[in-house]
């Protein structure tokens, strides 16, 4: 009886081991849906792109920028958006200087105003833009971000 | 493993604010160690809330997001009681889900 509960047993460590090591692999994926060519592209054009815009983004004053003039640490800059044009349904965050343009992305459902922010790093100072999509148009606004002190690199 | 949330949703007339901050690296992959090799990136990629269970809010984020990330989003409706959960995945695949009462 004993040998037989010890072949049961190892029976299962292997199975577990053979589950534990198959892990890595299916963390290595990351979140579902994440949209990668657009967290790739360097500039407002490539990346309203890459989040499906057909034609270049309009300015609009309807989309206010929160954003400092100065920032004096480039690791935590704190901005915002708020879309005042109709049917808004994702505000996005773009660091023209950054390594990796597109900063994030939002999606508003119907029932959250079209207003949201964050804090995101900035390499050096660089023109900030916010990105907005309504209907099938894309729309932008931009300001220009000085940083002191540099949060991205080193 | 990570730190939980602190989320504090804050009911004012018709609309609820919700102010998330989140314990997170977010771990650039461009800075380099003291032995000069590049720290891989690890990253909050989506993060997304409801609100009694439905969705209020899904974003994606980069690497440019800051360290111990914030982001400030507002809804309509909601009233003291009501359950505010957010849920975040990282680029290794881990996730974490925290909850709040609106006040």
């Amino acid at each position: 009886m004993e040998r037989r509960d010890f072949l049961h047993h190892s029976g299962v460590t292997a199975v577990a081991i053979a589950a534990a090591t198959a892990l890595p692999a299916a963390h290595a994926q990351g979140a579902p849906g994440w949209n990668k060519a657009a967290f790739d592209s360097k500039n407002l054009a490539e990346a309203a792109k890459a989040m499906g815009a057909t034609v270049a983004p309009i300015e609009s004053k309807d989309l206010v920028l929160q954003a400092p003039e100065i920032a004096e640490n480039g690791n935590v800059v704190r901005i915002g958006a708020q879309s005042n044009i109709a049917n808004t349904t994702q505000i996005a965050f773009v660091v023209e200087k950054n390594p990796s343009a597109l900063a994030a992305m939002f999606d508003v459902p119907a029932g959250t105003d079209a207003n949201v922010s964050t804090n995101i790093k900035m390499g050096q100072s660089s023109n900030v833009y916010a990105l907005a999509k309504a209907g099938d148009k894309f729309y932008y606004s931009v300001k220009e971000v000085k940083v002191t002190l540099g949060g991205c690199g080193g | 493993m990570s730190d939980p949330m602190r989320i504090r949703a804050q009911a004012q007339g018709d609309k609820t604010t919700v102010r998330v901050l989140v314990g997170h690296e977010m771990e650039s992959g461009q800075r380099r160690d003291a032995a000069g090799k590049t720290v891989p990136a690890w990253f909050i990629q989506s993060i997304s809330a409801t609100h009694n269970g439905k969705p209020v809010l899904s974003a994606q984020w980069g690497t440019a997001v800051s360290k111990n990330p914030f982001m400030q989003f507002s809804f309509k409706g909601g009233k003291a009681g009501d359950k505010v959960a957010v849920t975040w995945i990282d680029n290794r695949g881990d996730k974490r889900t925290d909850e709040a009462l609106v006040s």
